[in-house]
């Protein structure tokens, strides 16, 4: 049972892991632009068939490290498109940003139907990744095996979030994205091009999804629908890890990832789905202040 | 976090009498007309017109985005499905799917809905339960905006893995089909599925009617000055809860009743009509017949449906695209629907 | 109520964000009927004041009365509803409804859903409405939407819609802002003759409108009370000179 629970625990951190992924970059967006795209899932699943044709292409082994650049840079270019093309011209409209999103999410899971059949692809894994670690643990029998494919995926989002962090303090775009998460105006009226940040930021949240697509493909098939698997989690990551802080979205995430692995624990999949649900809506019957505090002198700031 | 203002004159008598009658009377004049197919499918689009009202109310006067209306329109489905599966078992204990299942003894959750007065009134309670509770604890939070979409968009996919997880007492994926009879009628005869009919386009005319209404009064009045001033609002001493926790609710009720009537219709209630697909159809629907307007909500049922079907039974790979499409073209050139292009055109000298 | 009991005191008041004190231990009184003028430099604390009068913070300690009871656990609904009401900086006028309908909303005394329900009519007290729009002479664009009109045409209307709810007590957070001499007059006329019958605290930095006023001013430094006298007494405080007017010369 011990292991039972152990071994759940350590699944729920990896899921935890991408859907942090997924969901930094709808965070970002949203503390900058107050807009949720819906859209997000599929530049995961973009990300996810970028890495099934690298790893087709050049194998399994250098293919797992060529996608992750390759995934990364593809789903960057895509958000940007879809932010010049879409979300540009909705910005003070956040719901009905959601439902263009929206349609551009079921265009390209449609997209993915066509290009690659509805049924899913497999990334074939190389030899580094399919082993286990801690066979030795394993010795009486009732030891913990872990996937190297599940470490892999844990190492590279602490490594992202951690990377994502420095850059956010110590660039100069990192300055300019705190600025203008805090105050559009003042950080226009101080000549920062905040079109241009808005624009890199889409793009960055959508690329941090795309190396998320990698690594889901390492866990299962890539299906058109693989992002909504996962993009419903994330959103649930943003709503309960607050606006504007790195560390409250990695917390929550791994919040949400324990408590439904916990969960599946005792009930099954569906149940842990709902508890996860609850657990947020409760959350948020905690929390004293509402979720936007408004500021003193405008009555809408 | 709002919408830009929209000056917006609700349809004060701006709908002449005469086009009412001519609608009414063309919707009557069907059963005559249409085969017993196209009598369906028509009837299919009228119920969701019926949830497309609710999201008029909700969403485009109360400015709150339900991307989970497809669970209510489930709930008031499968409690009108529950009742109809057990109507039909022909003196069998247990429906057929759970026979299948190996299931020996009837859920005690399903005992009630034996009644049909017990199912007719969950058709419209159990929606209503769930989007007060719902409602209460989100509201309460300030929860609105992009969050309450998300929100309700997850607990309808909560619901939906819920279903299909629970095949057995469920139907699961593919849902509870098979009715026979239903307070006594055969419902595959011609003179019931005129009756249905009849009954849909009845509802239908209630909803508009109740819809208009409530936009014409001063709670429709209230509650646009709650979607573009919240805080406004709330400085005057109006407390928003209760307002919109109105609107939620008579949402979720329409899509209730709209989702017991498709089911009688379809004589079909599965997954995908609760689902997150289905729920943000929906929102297409009114999106597309203009969100601020009753009489446009149900025009983009009907139109957006007949394309649907058209479309899809000629290039079944289009259709994503297309509806896709309109999802962005709707909100990008034509915020307002096409009840807001008519209204344009008509201003215009 | 005694005659002599105040209408609204604010007792040893604190209003902290994340460790900063906004309001340090800020105490002050107000008659029925008294209008004062609250003035001090940026960031003084005035606009916060307003905010934990009218419930929209929550203060970290002190005491907020209203006619003696402590009001400080009511919402916003509940103290419009005893009788305090506020008018924002920024106007924030429901743009989209016509001036009559904003006033309308405001002078409606049943608040109920479900009557609101059974009614066409945008208020139950359209002769206070009427009265309302004469007061703030908007009288001839009363169906005109309120996203409408000019700047300072904005800022009467919401001081109509503050007065139209029948407060005992108005806060206007600088109803003057944005406006040219001509306005800032009639502003200040206007307020002159609402109060005749309500208490107002006004909070204002434009000198020439706090003097047309011709009122007590209280003035707040760094969160609390500095001083309190008619504008010439606080012009010859060698204090008030230092934080504040001293500054602004």
């Amino acid at each position: 049972m011990d292991a039972l629970i152990g071994a759940q625990l350590f699944n729920g951190l990896s899921v935890a892991s991408i859907n942090l992924m997924a969901a930094l970059g709808l965070a970002l967006v949203f503390g900058l632009m107050r807009v949720i795209n819906m859209a997000h899932g599929e530049f995961l699943m973009l990300g996810g068939y970028l890495a099934f044709l690298s790893t087709s292409l050049l194998g399994p082994a250098a293919g797992v490290l060529v996608s992750l650049l390759v995934a990364s840079v593809g789903a960057a270019v895509a958000g940007a498109i879809v932010h010049l093309l879409v979300v540009r011209h909705l910005l003070a409209r956040p719901l009905d940003t959601l439902l263009a999103t929206w349609g551009l999410a079921l265009i390209l899971q449609q997209l993915a139907r066509d290009l690659f059949g509805p049924i899913g692809v497999e990334v074939a894994l190389p030899a580094w990744l399919s082993g286990t670690a801690g066979e030795s643990l394993a010795a009486d029998g009732d030891g913990l095996a872990l996937p190297a494919s599940r470490l892999f995926i844990l190492a590279a989002a602490a490594a992202v979030l951690g990377v994502l962090h420095l850059a956010l303090r110590h660039t100069r775009l990192g300055l300019a994205i705190r600025a203008v998460s805090q105050d559009r105006m003042m950080a226009a009226a101080l000549g920062i091009d905040v079109r241009r940040v808005e624009l890199a930021v889409f793009a960055l949240g959508a690329g941090l999804a795309g190396l998320g697509g990698v690594l889901l493909a390492l866990l299962g098939p890539v299906t058109p629908t693989v992002g909504q698997a996962y993009v419903v989690p994330a959103f649930l990551v943003v709503i309960l890890g607050g606006i504007g802080s790195l560390g409250g979205t990695a917390a929550a995430a791994l919040l949400l990832g324990l408590v439904s692995a916990l969960a599946q624990v005792v009930v099954d999949v569906a149940i842990a789905q709902l508890v996860m649900l609850l657990f947020v809506i409760l959350f948020l019957q905690l929390r004293p202040e509402g979720l936007v505090v408004t500021r003193s002198r405008a009555l809408d700031a | 976090m709002r919408e830009p203002a929209r000056l917006f004159v609700p349809e004060h008598g701006g709908m002449p009498r005469a086009a009412i009658l001519v609608g009414a009377g063309a919707l009557a004049l069907m059963p005559a007309v249409l085969g017993p197919y196209d009598l369906a499918l028509l009837g299919r689009f009228l119920s969701l017109a019926i949830a497309a009202l609710g999201l008029v109310l909700l969403w485009g006067h109360g400015g709150l985005l339900s991307l989970g209306q497809g669970l209510f329109f489930g709930l008031g489905g499968y409690a009108l499905a529950m009742h109809l599966k057990l109507a039909g078992t022909d003196g069998a204990a247990l429906p057929d799917f759970m026979v299948w299942s190996g299931l020996e003894r009837l859920p005690w959750w399903w005992r009630p809905f034996e009644s049909p007065v017990f199912a007719l009134a969950a058709v419209v309670v159990l929606p209503a339960l769930v989007a007060l509770l719902l409602g209460w604890s989100l509201l309460r939070r300030r929860v609105t905006g992009p969050y309450f979409a998300i929100l309700t968009q997850a607990l309808a996919l909560a619901f939906v893995t819920l279903i299909i997880g629970r095949q057995a007492v469920t139907g699961g994926f593919n849902g509870l089909t098979d009715f026979r009879t239903f307070l006594g009628v055969d419902l595959p005869t011609r003179e019931a599925r005129t009756a249905l009919h009849f009954v849909t386009v009845l509802l239908l005319l209630a909803a508009w009617l109740a819809v208009r209404h409530a936009l014409q009064s001063r709670y429709g009045l209230a509650l646009r000055a709650l979607r573009d001033g919240e805080n406004r609002m709330r400085f005057l001493g109006y407390d928003p809860l209760p307002w919109r926790l109105a609107a939620f609710v008579a949402a979720a009720v329409l899509a209730g009743v709209g989702g017991a009537l498709h089911t009688l219709h379809a004589g079909v209630i599965s997954p995908a009509q609760a689902g997150i697909i289905f729920s943000i159809e929906l929102v297409v629907l009114v999106a597309v017949g203009g969100r601020l307007s009753p009489t446009g909500a149900i025009a983009g049922a009907l139109l957006v449906n007949f394309a649907r079907d058209r479309i899809s039974s000629a290039f079944p790979d289009l259709w994503l695209y297309v509806l896709g499409g309109l999802f962005i073209l709707s909100v990008l050139v034509l915020p307002e629907g096409l009840a807001g292009l008519g209204q344009r055109l008509r201003r215009r000298p | 109520m005694s005659p002599l009991e105040p209408l609204l005191a604010v007792d040893g008041l604190v209003v902290s964000y994340a460790g900063f004190r906004a309001i340090d231990g800020f105490s002050m009184t107000l008659g029925p009927g008294e209008t004062r003028v609250l003035i001090g430099p940026n960031g003084a604390g005035k606009s916060t004041l307003c905010d934990a009068i009218i419930g929209r913070v929550r203060p970290t300690e002190g005491r907020i009365l209203w006619k003696g009871r402590d009001i400080v656990r009511l919402d916003e609904a509940g103290r419009v509803a005893l009788g305090i009401c506020r008018k924002f900086q920024a106007p924030g006028v429901l743009a989209g409804l016509t001036v009559a309908e904003n006033i309308g909303l405001a002078a409606c005394r049943t608040r109920s859903w479900w009557k609101a329900l059974r009614s066409r009519r945008p208020t139950d007290r359209p002769q206070i409405v009427d009265e309302v729009l004469e007061m703030i002479g908007l009288e001839l664009q009363r169906d005109v939407p309120a996203g409408a009109l000019s700047h300072g045409e904005k800022q009467w209307l919401e001081i109509g819609m503050v007065v139209a709810t029948g407060g005992e007590l108005l806060l206007l957070d600088e109803p003057t802002a944005g406006m040219g001499p001509q306005e800032t007059r009639r502003t200040a006329e206007l307020l002159r003759f609402l109060g005749r019958e309500r208490a107002i605290l006004v909070i204002d930095h434009d000198m020439a409108f706090v003097e047309q006023l011709d009122c007590p001013v209280t003035v707040m430094h760094q969160g609390r009370f500095l001083a309190q006298g008619t504008l010439a007494q606080m012009r010859a405080d060698p204090a008030v000179a230092e934080v504040y007017l001293g500054q602004a010369a």
